[in-house]
């Protein structure tokens, strides 16, 4: 259903800003043609039209990829300078390999298994447990929020649970598990599990009643309600916090790797550290930073593409389109 | 805002229900530890529209309220048909006086929700839907998502809604109450229209005296004591037949009632 309603709201849109613009085109024209008062309805849109006829974009317009871009590569290239100069400011650069060593050493590791057999390992993990917080998340945050029986039985025990790192179950998850593997997945999920639950319960409470009221009157009973009020209403919360998940996420499967040391990006990383193979080092850290882009990139886009009936998903084209206007 | 032209809408082709006889006998109405009514005898006949008129804070969506099941009584009796009333049901539907339809979901789909709640099959949920949205007069808005309605359209498609699911009884909470003047009397019109091919029986809450004239095959006057008081009105659905003096004579007689 939401599926084509986007259809039409594009299609709506797309007709409606032409609209605007030949009504701002034929004001501008008129005022300023007012001598010419033979002339009918067609005005020079040339000139009052353009200037804010090109600005709504329909997409992100390239101008903004270039930036982003350039502010990468001026990093980059930061980078570049201060190590291959060598310079030494109070912050050490001497000893710190250059954008090219890193690239070199990427470039190597890029070509062997073992390279991708950690970068496999590290994601098999994290999708493990985010998924395995995702869900127990929204359940858990979901019925915390709708009961309060449940609230009594599992919020007391989760409350006291949630201020300890993720990280700091490692001994938890050496005793607990037969397995290393089972215990980086255990980390990853309850670093997730938190943010997931507690943006879920925070929503769920806040929807509006007259939503449940409506489906209740409908007939609706008490999971018709749950599944056509209470989770779509309360989406925008829960991407909230799969988005903040899925980055908790990295960092605690990264360093669950490094202090339990079975494979993955984050053993790799620390084994490069210990044999002084600083370049290594670095080829594990632009590892990991792209592999958290893309998959906290993943979520944001899914979270956007189930939130489009959001009346205000799409308003930065035009907010931006008014910066522009007002700054000549 | 235009009023649609309902009258040349197709009739609705499910058969229409008989409405329901909703009866109130010493009911304590309100929230638990705060009653608002006390002690309200109301007797609305099957098909009936009644109007309920009565001062702000005197109770009138809390009678609402209970008559669609979302607030149990706190004492006396609440019956449809003679049975008690405790829990809301598809047979009696709620329009609200905010905007309560579903905002993810397309004015379509709003519609529809009724209907897939009673397991009525794709096909016929389809053409039924399609059916409420022409006699609204916003088939044109199928696709559209609530917030890119006006608040009289969004007022409309609760209307279709409401009634798509072929209820016996329509519980109206001021639903035109956020509108401006134009738009009401347009929503007035049209709700007699819709309301002419049904048998349901409707309660219709408004702190409007003309609204509740204009509407009302009687009227219940709350007061702020809890009690009610009945006025029947003339001519009751022939609108036309209203002469301005009856009009005018009604009218008066309800505000004397409520005391203004």
């Amino acid at each position: 259903m939401t599926t084509s309603a986007e259809g039409s709201t594009a299609s709506a849109e797309g007709s409606a800003v032409p609209d605007k613009e030949r009504t701002e085109g034929s004001a501008g024209g008129s005022a300023g043609g007012s001598t010419v008062a033979t002339v009918p309805v067609r005005p020079a849109p040339a000139t009052a039209a353009a200037p804010p006829g090109t600005a709504p974009p329909r997409r992100r317009p390239w101008p903004r990829y270039a930036l982003r871009a350039a502010s990468l590569l001026a990093a980059l290239g930061l980078w570049q300078l201060l190590t291959s100069l060598k310079v030494t400011l109070w912050l050490r650069f001497a000893q710190f390999p250059t954008v090219t060593q890193v690239a070199h050493a990427f470039a190597g590791r890029l070509a062997t298994g073992s390279y991708w057999q950690d970068l496999t390992d590290s994601l098999t993990r994290i999708l493990t447990g985010f998924a395995l917080a995702a869900v127990l998340g929204v359940a858990v945050g979901t019925a915390i929020a709708r009961s309060p029986l449940a609230s009594d039985l599992l919020s007391p025990v989760l409350e006291v649970l949630r201020p300890i790192p993720a990280i700091a179950l490692v001994p938890v998850a050496i005793l607990l598990f037969p397995s290393n593997e089972q215990g980086i997945v255990f980390i990853t999920f309850t670093a997730a599990f938190f943010p997931v639950m507690v943006s879920t319960r925070h929503t769920v409470r806040a929807l509006t009643p007259v939503w449940e009221e409506a489906v209740l009157t409908m007939g609706g009973g008490r999971w018709r309600v749950l599944g056509s009020v209470v989770l779509p209403g309360a989406l925008p919360g829960i991407l909230g916090g799969l988005s903040v998940g899925i980055g908790v996420s990295w960092i605690c499967v990264i360093s669950a790797e490094m202090i339990s040391g079975a494979y993955g990006v984050g053993y790799r990383t620390w084994q490069d550290y210990t044999i002084v193979d600083y370049p290594g080092v670095f080829v594990g850290m632009t590892t990991i930073g792209l592999l958290g882009w893309l998959t906290s990139t993943a979520v944001e886009l899914a979270g956007r593409r189930l939130t489009r009936w959001l009346p205000r998903t799409e308003n930065t084209a035009p907010s931006a389109h008014l910066i522009r206007k007002g700054t000549p | 805002m235009t009023t649609p032209d309902v009258a040349t809408a197709p009739a609705v082709t499910a058969p229409a229900p008989p409405g329901l006889r909703l009866r109130l006998d010493g009911a304590v109405l309100g929230r638990p530890g705060a009653p608002v009514l006390h002690g309200l005898d109301l007797d609305v006949a099957p098909g009936e529209v009644r109007a309920v008129v009565g001062p702000s804070g005197c109770g009138k969506s809390t009678l609402l309220r209970t008559l669609a099941g979302l607030l149990p009584a706190l004492g006396g009796r609440v019956t449809q048909d003679g049975e008690p009333l405790t829990r809301p049901a598809a047979d009696r539907a709620l329009v609200f006086q905010e905007d309560a339809l579903l905002p993810w979901r397309t004015v379509h789909a709003n519609v529809e929700l009724p209907l897939v709640i009673r397991g009525v099959p794709r096909a016929a949920r389809r053409a039924r839907t399609a059916e409420w949205l022409e006699r609204v007069g916003l088939t044109d808005h199928a696709r559209r998502l609530p917030h890119q309605l006006s608040g009289g359209q969004r007022q409309r498609v609760q209307l279709a809604r409401a009634l798509a699911g072929a209820p016996r009884a329509v519980l109206m909470d001021e639903p035109f109450g956020a509108l401006d003047a134009q738009t009401r009397a347009g929503m007035q019109r049209l709700l007699v229209e819709v309301l002419r091919g049904t048998h349901a029986t409707v309660v219709f809450v408004t702190h409007d005296v003309d609204e509740a004239v204009f509407l009302g095959d009687r009227i219940a006057l709350l007061d702020g004591a809890g009690t009610a008081r009945v006025l029947d009105v003339p001519h009751p659905r022939e609108r036309a037949a209203h002469d301005a003096a009856t009009t005018v004579a009604l009218r008066r007689r309800v505000l004397e009632s409520l005391g203004t």
